[in-house]
């Protein structure tokens, strides 16, 4: 079996996140900062272990400001309804995951104005086209760092400098990025990240995060959700403090224990070399495909500025069908339709049909990707 | 017999970096339940050795740990 559908969620996991995920259950299995007795205790040491080193991995100076989420569209949601109030301007782009598309949707009919930057139809955007956009009324961009369906990496850095022009703030969906690329909030100016922790940082499912920058003032975030965080217990008001105002309820450990392994990992690892490694499988993907007759591959083509994420369609097949046959005949699973991205699909001009999409991972190497090349060279053909 | 000090804290992730900045400043400490007679606020307070009192606080301050107050504590 062939597993290429990482960008849905990374398969398989390291050791070191199933051990850890254990050995918290085992040792660590109280409920944190709520009864100060030693298993107590040592979960919310873990907790604040892992919050330290994910602020340090993103460029954070206060690991307080980093808020553990169940996912990033939990993040993405809290960003956006924490921040957008009725009359306000928001600005995204055309390669939004529904995880911002829907709750904008939402938010628009309760009166925040949405604009939405056309993407080339290659999935690239130009920043020039953004400062248009984006004027003195615009309280949030909110933008993918890297597309989901074809990979494509947007210009954050770029946009967070015209983004701050109008005052505005910077909101990044690193759903796919976070653990493939290097992420330094502070130097490219991001002052929102969502995050997820089971995708490129190798953690399980159920736990991600949202990092609020250092300058970034968290009084203009509302929480989403109200409740008990085991602190200022006297006050049947929600309390103000980071994380605990954004964090009710008892935290996910153990994911968050999975998670702190993940990054561990990949610090061992080392980020450079992981990137290295998945832009090869990129260019291989993309080599072997480009030869194939009738395969259409969308996005940018370029290993360089996309993560190694491939959409492709054949010309007179549907994708579910060649899904379907890589699955049962050569044990290739990939991901086909329209990955939770329509606008996405409409930008590429692959909607409704939508595409195959091939998402390496860390563990997959240069013969496995050589070999669903050759698997889909004979279903093409057939 | 050892006389203690308990600081009191908003939030655990308080406690917590509390706790690694005084362990790495090679104080002995301990976090323990937050003695009612203080307050409610958070479950876990840190308990310390009274004689040590102005150099904890100073540290903390140093390493802008937000925390809510310092008390004389013997069980």
């Amino acid at each position: 079996m062939i597993y290429l559908d990482n960008a849905a969620t990374s398969w398989p996991k390291p050791t070191e996140v199933l051990k850890a995920m254990t050995d918290v259950l085992e040792r660590a299995g109280g409920n944190p900062g709520r009864s100060g007795h030693r298993l107590s205790i040592a979960a919310a040491r873990i907790i604040y272990d892992t919050r330290e080193e994910i602020a340090q991995f993103f460029g954070v100076s206060d690991p307080l400001r980093v808020i553990f989420t169940s996912n990033a569209t939990h993040a993405i949601n809290l960003a956006l309804k924490g921040i957008l109030k009725p009359g306000d301007h928001v600005v995204t782009s055309s390669m939004e995951h529904n995880s911002v598309m829907r709750p904008l949707r939402n938010l628009e009919k309760q009166g925040i104005r949405l604009s939405i930057i056309p993407n080339d139809p290659d999935s690239s955007l130009d920043a020039k086209n953004v400062t248009k956009i984006v004027t003195s009324n615009t309280r949030l961009v909110v933008m993918t760092h890297a597309s989901n369906v074809v990979g494509t990496i947007l210009p954050i850095a770029e946009i967070a400098s015209i983004t701050h022009k109008t005052g505005a703030l910077l909101l990044v969906d690193a759903a796919q990025t976070a653990g493939a690329i290097p992420i330094d909030m502070q130097s490219m100016g991001i002052d929102l990240l969502a995050f997820t922790g089971h995708k490129e940082l190798q953690g399980p499912p159920g736990i991600g995060g949202l990092v609020i920058a250092d300058g970034v003032d968290a009084s203009r975030i509302e929480p989403l959700i109200h409740g008990g965080t085991g602190s200022r217990s006297e006050s049947e008001e929600q309390p103000d403090d980071l994380p605990d105002k954004y964090e009710s309820g008892t935290a996910n450990t153990a994911g968050i224990a999975g998670l702190g392994a993940g990054l561990r990992w990949i610090k061992v690892r080392g980020i450079g070399e992981i990137r290295g490694h998945m832009k090869k499988l990129s260019q291989t993907l993309m080599d072997g495909l480009s030869n194939l007759p009738k395969v259409k591959i969308y996005g940018t083509l370029d290993p360089e500025r996309s993560v190694a994420i491939i959409s492709f369609t054949v010309a007179g097949k549907r994708v579910s069908d060649i899904g379907l046959r890589l699955d049962e005949e050569y044990g290739i699973l990939s991901r086909v339709g329209l990955h939770c991205a329509p606008a996405a699909h409409r930008t590429i001009g692959s909607f409704p049909e939508g595409t195959i999409r091939l998402a390496p991972g860390v563990f997959t190497t240069l013969d496995d990707v050589q070999e669903a090349i050759a698997a889909i060279n004979k279903v093409v053909q057939a | 017999m050892t006389q203690y000090g308990v600081v009191l804290f908003h939030t655990t992730s308080a406690v917590m970096r509390a706790e690694k900045m005084l362990v790495k400043g090679g104080y002995s400490i301990k976090l323990i339940p937050t003695p009612r007679q203080f307050s409610s606020d958070c479950g876990i307070a840190l308990r310390f050795d009274w004689k040590q009192r102005e150099q904890v606080k100073t540290m903390l301050d140093e390493t802008k740990v937000e925390f809510d107050t310092m008390h004389f504590f013997n069980t």
